[in-house]
């Protein structure tokens, strides 16, 4: 089986946070916010949110809380979502430093470690959609559908993320095959520069990159962020 | 963003691309100036509809549009032309939207929101949809697009359901066309809409469509999925009823104060032992119920039961539940006896979780001796509990544990589930035609799907041979671990529950894991009977109706993973887990809500052996305001650190009082956490074999 090439993967996250002009940036730019977070999480899990500027981000955090058209008008879905994802980024970044108003939340996160708590109402909507959106036929219990065998589906690696948060909160990650899984996500990483793609031949990009690294640290295969571990 | 080929670009493609965008971030500057300016004039407006054909996915841009069309409404005059012609125009640009992306939800959702003002023609919809539905059959943004019109343009559900028809004859493998028949049968079912009564001809006609799909390909799995659901609703009109109580009709409970007085006048099993006089009544239904209060349970008794609060069995306080306790408190100063009858009427409060009320009128009665006299003991260091082969020998056949409902005047079958002759004629008819199936093809999907009938089969038909199909379950079950590998710890679970339910199903073969202690002088384990459930691949618990009454429980040396559905069985004093699989203390969960647990052996484990504990937030967390445990007092007595490092150990520790413990063996033990665990624990004797100072 391959190696994480955790190095490659937070060069290639910070690359995509400087890139700002190309096409897909400019495409992506009325969800940046979004992919802040996601880049911000992975480079959490992989132990290097110190490769960033804390303080340039946090103010464009808060720059965009304000000012920004584009995260402002949204339909209100979208906008407690973002709210949720604003919060995290300052939450988790603040915890590092120590600082500014999160801090005082923040510590009492850190101290339960309870903070994926914050996550866990949308994952809840996402279990939904992801069910509503397979249009199965859901019998007499969401469990039973997850005997779906994925080979008439394109399997994609953010399946990785969402499935597997949906399996970890009704406790039944064990019933799929981790090893498979972990080597599907491990070939789907940029040989070169990084980054992880949608499946193995593919661009990589920024969300999928979460997508990769975060069903990795829930297959408890790699874990360098200091908020999910039990001490040593 | 999907299938993008991974290759560099080439020079020319580069320089394309960077012209793209720098017409994309033109059109993107000049919307949001047009946005803040309120800017709805004509050529304002093209830039968005240019903006949105680049990129559909921008919301913005369906906001500033959906203003617009507002701004337009209140300005132009109200002849009907006129709002046509700016609604029309709105349903063009998102057309063209859907073609350069057909996933995209701000293009689905404006042309909904258009819809909804009710002056476009909704012709087109269908036919529009018919395109994308050809394009791509699952697309569930299509399909919720369709369920959406047909709402709108009132089409009857026949009509939608035969559209599903059309679409799963011309490919069977449809999940999404299956899955809309299913939400669209239901209804018409429900309603008993003409042409859809009775139920039972709908769904043997169903069962034939089914049959068609899933015998032209037994691999491919949306027919069976459909079948499932079918299955579904052939078995599931029963309403609830109780299955088993604790203590069981016409028991003779002897209520008397914990020590090591040992009376060998009583039978061991009418025996409970309390300080504080209260004895657990529990209520074990055939499915989740909720609604359990002093209206629906009447409880009538000879002693004062102050008014009783019932209390679900289950995780994370959820509403519904089998199991159900309540605490029956009873005077403490004279020796009585005392009897209780407990009545379960037809109610409009007790409902299923499907939304049945519980029809079935029901009671029973018990007696409950009250001596609870003089503490006899406090000495209790002649050892702890030592679960040891050698420690227990095997039960005579004469044990005579309340078993079942064999003495319940109302009668052994009115207990069972009520069934219909049709639903296990049914059943037996689809277990034939498979069978039929499997012995010419090796079908996984298949064999699951015998299995489930088989189980089904035995739940609801009076004369099936239980243990036999049973056995055939397991059969089953066994082969697909083998077959389909990858899904092994699957089919290990639902192998634990039908083992479980064998084990458990006759009083004969429940005696063969009945022992006794050898040591009766132990203050914990009494002389009551101990069930081992050890050595047998259990992964898995869930049904417990039979075993309310065991207090000593030997689970060692199996595969569990997880003790959800162990709550139910509240008279449960000493318990060994060790030699499993238990991850976490979270997983452990269960048995805060046991709250007789005196004795606990979770040696040999996984705790600490994760990096990362993923069941923690399946359970309640510090941080919701349901937990009553925040910081009190006597608690910072805890070192601050150690409390947050051990946080899951003291939330599951804090709410039993331990005389015994066994932590070894698992990654997480180690002196600090044994410390930490003494000061938690302040009723301990015993951590891991050594006497606690």
């Amino acid at each position: 089986m391959g190696e994480l090439a955790a190095e490659e993967h937070v060069k290639y996250i910070i690359s995509v946070e400087k890139r700002k002009d190309d096409f897909q940036s400019v495409m992506m730019e009325h969800i940046r916010m979004i992919g802040a977070y996601w880049g911000l999480t992975t480079l959490d899990i992989l132990g290097k949110l110190d490769t960033v500027d804390i303080d340039e981000v946090v103010s464009w955090v808060l720059k965009c809380q304000h000012e920004s058209e584009i995260l402002v008008r949204l339909d209100l879905g979208f906008k407690v979502f973002l709210y949720c994802n604003i919060l995290s980024v300052i939450i988790t970044l603040t915890g590092k430093n120590q600082r500014r108003e999160g801090c005082e939340l923040h510590c009492l996160l850190q101290k339960y470690r309870g903070w994926i708590w914050m996550h866990a109402w949308w994952r809840i909507s996402l279990w939904t959609e992801i069910f509503l959106a397979g249009g199965y036929v859901s019998g007499k219990s969401n469990l039973e559908v997850l005997m779906v065998d994925l080979r008439n589906f394109l399997m994609w690696v953010c399946y990785s993320w969402w499935v597997l948060s949906s399996l970890i909160m009704i406790d039944r990650v064990h019933w799929i095959n981790k090893e498979k899984l972990i080597k599907f996500i491990l070939d789907c990483q940029g040989t070169e520069n990084g980054g992880i793609s949608d499946r193995p031949d593919d661009a990589v990009d920024i969300y999928h990159s979460y997508f990769g690294i975060a069903g990795l640290s829930l297959l408890e295969t790699w874990v360098r962020t200091s908020l999910l571990r039990y001490p040593e | 963003m999907h299938g993008r080929p991974r290759k560099p670009q080439k020079p020319e493609e580069e320089e394309a691309s960077a012209v793209e965008a720098a017409k994309l971030r033109n059109l993107q500057s000049q919307l949001l100036a047009n946005h803040h300016q309120k800017n709805y004039a004509k050529e304002a407006l093209e830039v968005s509809a240019n903006l949105l054909e680049m990129n559909p996915d921008l919301y913005t841009a369906w906001n500033y549009r959906k203003l617009a069309v507002e701004h337009y409404l209140k300005e132009s005059p109200s002849d009907i032309e006129s709002i046509k012609a700016i609604l029309d125009e709105e349903l063009r640009v998102a057309e063209s939207a859907l073609r350069q992306n057909v996933k995209s939800y701000g293009a689905w959702y404006h042309r909904k929101w258009i819809l909804s003002k009710r002056h476009s023609s909704t012709d087109h919809e269908l036919r529009l949809l018919g395109k994308f539905q050809k394009l791509d059959a699952r697309n569930f943004h299509a399909w919720n697009y369709r369920r959406f019109v047909a709402g709108l343009m009132n089409i009857p559900e026949e009509k939608e359901l035969m559209y599903t028809t059309d679409m799963i004859d011309s490919n069977f493998s449809n999940y999404s066309a299956w899955h809309n028949r299913s939400a669209l049968l239901a209804k018409l079912l429900n309603k008993k809409a003409e042409g859809y009564f009775p139920v039972e001809k709908v769904l043997n006609d169903e069962y034939e469509l089914v049959h068609q799909a899933i015998f032209t390909d037994p691999d491919d799995q949306s027919g069976w999925f459909y079948h499932l659901w079918l299955l579904d609703q052939t078995v599931k009109t029963n309403p609830p009823s109780l299955v088993s109580s604790w203590p069981p009709h016409s028991f003779n409970v002897a209520l008397s104060r914990t020590g090591c007085l040992n009376d060998g006048t009583l039978s061991s099993f009418s025996r409970f032992q309390s300080d504080s006089g209260t004895i657990p009544l529990i209520l074990y239904f055939d499915q989740p119920v909720q609604g359990l209060d002093s209206s629906s349970v009447i409880v009538k008794s000879t002693a004062n039961l102050r008014d009783l609060i019932w209390k679900p069995l289950s995780k994370c306080n959820r509403a519904a539940a089998k199991a159900w306790v309540s605490h029956l408190n009873f005077p403490q100063e004279e020796l009585n006896s005392y009897s209780v009858e407990v009545s379960i009427g037809h109610s409009q409060k007790l409902v299923s979780a499907t939304g049945f009320h519980h029809v079935k009128p029901t009671h029973f009665s018990f007696k409950v001796a009250v001596n609870l006299g003089e503490t006899t003991t406090e000495d209790c260091g002649n050892g702890g509990i030592r679960w040891k082969d050698e420690n227990f020998t095997s039960c005579g056949i004469s044990q005579n544990f309340p078993f079942g409902s064999s003495g319940n005047p109302t009668g052994e079958n009115n207990y069972a589930p009520s069934t219909s002759e049709w639903c296990a004629e049914t059943i037996s008819n689809e277990i034939a035609l498979f069978r039929e199936l499997l012995s010419e093809t090796d079908c996984k999907i298949g064999k699951l799907t015998l299995a489930r009938l088989l189980m089904a089969h035995a739940a609801t038909s009076p004369h099936a041979n239980k243990i036999v199909q049973l056995e055939e379950v397991l059969d089953l079950y066994q082969d697909l671990m083998k077959l389909d590998p990858s899904h092994f710890c699957y089919y290990e679970d639902e192998h634990s529950l039908v083992l479980l339910k064998k084990l458990t199903s006759t009083r004969e073969s429940l005696l063969r894991h009945c022992y006794s202690y050898k040591d009766k002088t132990s203050p914990y384990i009494d002389s009551t009977t101990c069930l081992r459930l050890n050595n047998l691949s259990i992964s898995r618990i869930e049904s417990v109706e039979k075993l309310l009454w065991v207090q000593v429980l030997d689970l060692s040396h199996n595969e569990i993973r997880s003790i959800e559905g162990l709550e139910g069985m509240q008279l449960l004093s000493c318990l060994s887990l060790s030699n499993n699989k238990i991850g976490s203390f979270t997983t452990l969960e269960p048995l805060r809500l046991i709250k007789s647990l005196k004795v606990l052996d979770i040696s040999y484990n996984e705790i600490g052996l994760h990096s990362i504990d993923t069941t923690r937030y399946l359970f309640s967390s510090p941080l919701s305001h349901s937990e009553e445990n925040y910081l009190s007092g006597d608690e910072l007595a805890i070192d601050c650190t150690d409390l947050a490092t051990y946080w899951e150990a003291y939330l599951l520790f804090k709410d039993l009082s331990l005389a015994q413990l066994d932590i070894e063996g698992n990654m997480i033990s180690s002196e600090r956490f044994k410390a930490f665990l003494i000061k938690i624990l302040p009723k301990l004797h015993w951590l891991d074999g050594k006497q606690v100072q």
